[in-house]
């Protein structure tokens, strides 16, 4: 018989749960069915743009990606200033965000796979090449528009009410299930972010993990700016960095361990919904941003407390 | 043998380099800018690096003892908004006194929140001192929602000054270098270099890893405070998110001077020496009239290049070995 135990990605989805009907008790609008889509809206953005942050977590080795945030901006001014708001250049948008993702994913794995760069050093220096690149290109002019299509298939009401973004999330579900639990990749994955030296020993090719892993994160983050221009429709330099730190809190609250080697996506999910549905609660009561950012704060740490804990010295 | 002496040298003082990196980048900062070392342009280059010199110390000794604190740019802000709210231009000595006094001590208890949550509740240093971080920024809102206020005009003109001739920063380094030197020579910083290594090991020999491990996010809240001083007396005025980017530039100021992010290692003067290399490459930046939208992109690949040379000299020493 297996027993039913509580992991944290099904603690987090049970809070989730609490959390919706609990503004209902502050707002009496806050539940209905319109309200519980829009919420799994918001949550679809920074759940595609965790999922990247997942996988270098769960690679172990202090692993962080710093640079997402501005990853995110950039493919969204990307397609924002490829496109023009042309439906039939979507596609070069698409290209282009999720391009831009890899080459920075790439140059972030050597930094850090050979060039033995301390991972949250590497991705913040990163960052700042990043928002640079994007100063150069755009000279401060943000140029472009948000193609019409987009819209309608990513953010408005796509079949039986719910948009788009919601079923891209899952499918991106879908696929980092496959990813974690059903390829070769994925199993590596898991055994580098337990141990280094013991996988390297039984044939694992470390460094190509690495690198492979962080051109993942950027290739999602891209493709989280892409899929962020439907909803946002407009840019600007700061859109990605609001997704950078909540795509780490997403990650811890749904149990993944940032010392690496374990977790899940599904998790990372959960995490996403919950923070999408405090963030909502805090904006539905009604509450001053100061108040917001401090009750935010404690909630957080709450959260930390309850499973984010490390093991103890005394064992 | 020779070269394992140099290695276990360059191990030991790790801000060597930095300080070659220091000499190399104020050589190229001199050469677009003749009047380099005059007393004025010393003390005005000094009086902005000041603040992110002190917190970067701050952060060094939570880096050096295996953590990280992200709150501290926050906690720089909510400083300010503090001082500029109970300081007003007609403040005398003594509430001015007091105001920098009462700072000192929320900068210990934010430290002291930190610290607790971190080696007592055992939580991760990454995610507790980003949610702390919401705290600090929510208070520094709360106190001052608008941008505003203004300092008693001595204090400014008391920070912009050069007590014997010699640029107020030239003291404040002394100092820190001081406090370093002296922290260094008790048993307290074996403590932390213990913890920063191998917190089982240094449990396992009866090192108290959880009170030491606290003590690095007070000294890190303090030395917010002692910034958000700074910080204040150097723009005069108050904002809700003065400090914030200074977080990100405090870890990086902490890895230019050579302290290994891992824990353990390292030399809170090498954070120091960090700002200056981050202040002067922002200098040459500025001075050799590279395009405004270009200079964040430079600015950003020379701070990546000085961040990666260790790794690409390794890498080289490798490949040659091989």
């Amino acid at each position: 018989m297996t027993r039913f135990t509580l992991t944290p990605p099904l603690i987090a989805l049970i809070l989730a749960v609490i959390l919706f009907f609990a503004g209902g008790l502050i707002n009496p609008d806050f539940v209905n069915p319109a309200q519980a889509t829009n919420i799994v809206r918001l949550a679809a953005f920074l759940g595609i743009i965790a999922a990247g942050q997942t996988l270098v977590i769960l690679s172990g080795g202090e692993g962080i990606d710093l640079s997402i945030g501005a990853v995110v901006t950039m493919g969204a001014i990307l397609t924002f200033r490829l496109t023009g708001g042309d439906n039939s250049l979507i596609w070069v948008g698409l290209l282009a965000s999720c391009g831009a993702g890899v080459v920075i994913g790439l140059i972030n794995g050597i930094g850090i796979a050979l060039l033995r760069i301390p991972p949250l050093v590497m991705t913040l220096g990163m960052t700042g090449v990043v928002q640079g690149t994007i100063l150069v290109l755009t000279q401060g002019e943000m140029i472009g528009a948000t193609p019409p299509l987009m819209r309608q298939l990513i953010a408005e009401p796509l079949i039986l009410g719910i948009p788009g973004v919601i079923f891209i999330w899952a499918m991106v579900g879908i696929g980092m299930w496959v990813l974690l639990e059903r390829t070769t990749y994925g199993k590596q994955l898991f055994a580098i972010g337990v141990n280094r030296t013991v996988a390297r020993f039984s044939g694992v090719r470390v460094q190509w993990i690495v690198v492979l892993t962080y051109i993942l994160s950027g290739l999602l983050a891209g493709f989280g700016g892409f899929i962020l221009l439907g909803f946002a429709q407009t840019v600007f330099l700061q859109l990605g960095n609001n997704y950078l730190f909540p795509s780490i809190a997403a990650v811890v609250v749904g149990g993944t361990l940032l010392s690496g080697g374990k977790g899940s996506y599904w998790g990372t999910m959960s995490g996403a919904l919950v923070l999408t549905l405090i963030d909502s609660l805090l904006r539905a009561a009604g509450l001053e941003q100061a108040y917001q950012l401090i009750v935010f704060g404690v909630i957080l740490l709450a959260l930390i407390v309850v499973y984010g804990r490390q093991r103890s010295l005394r064992q | 043998m020779n070269t394992i002496r140099l290695q276990r040298f360059f191990s030991r003082q790790s801000y060597v380099i930095s300080l070659i990196l220091l000499i190399v980048v104020v050589a190229v900062n001199y050469s677009f800018q003749n009047n380099l070392f005059e007393l004025r342009i010393i003390n005005n280059n000094l009086r902005t690096m000041m603040p992110l010199m002190i917190l970067a110390v701050g952060q060094a000794i939570v880096v050096i003892g295996g953590g990280v604190d992200l709150s501290v740019g926050t906690m720089v802000s909510m400083i300010n908004t503090l001082l500029v709210t109970w300081i007003t231009p007609e403040s005398t000595g003594g509430e001015i006194a007091l105001a920098f006094a009462l700072v000192c001590g929320i900068g210990i208890l934010g430290g002291a929140l930190n610290g607790f949550a971190v080696a007592f509740l055992r939580l991760q240093p990454i995610v507790t001192t980003y949610a702390t971080s919401f705290i600090f920024s929510g208070i520094a809102l709360l106190v001052l929602p608008r941008p505003g206020g203004s300092l008693p005009r001595d204090l400014v003109t008391f920070y912009r000054s050069t007590p014997l001739d010699l640029p107020l920063g030239l003291y404040v380094i002394g100092v820190l270098i001081l406090f370093w030197i002296v922290l260094r020579s008790t048993r307290y910083a074996q403590y932390l270099f213990a913890i920063g290594s191998s917190s089982d090991a240094a449990y396992a020999t009866g090192v108290p890893v959880r009170s030491v491990r606290v003590t690095t996010y007070v000294w890190s809240g303090l030395f917010a405070a002692l910034a958000g001083i700074a910080l204040t007396l150097s723009t005069g005025s108050g904002q809700a998110n003065i400090g914030d980017d200074m977080t990100l530039n405090s870890v990086v100021a902490v890895v230019l001077g050579g302290i290994a992010l891992r824990g353990g290692g390292g030399n809170a003067i090498g954070a120091v020496i960090g700002v200056i290399i981050l202040g002067v490459i922002r200098n040459i930046i500025f001075f050799a009239e590279v395009p405004t939208w270009s200079q964040t992109l430079v600015n950003a690949l020379v701070i990546l290049a000085a961040l990666a040379a260790p790794g690409v000299i390794r890498l080289i020493r490798r490949l040659i070995q091989r």
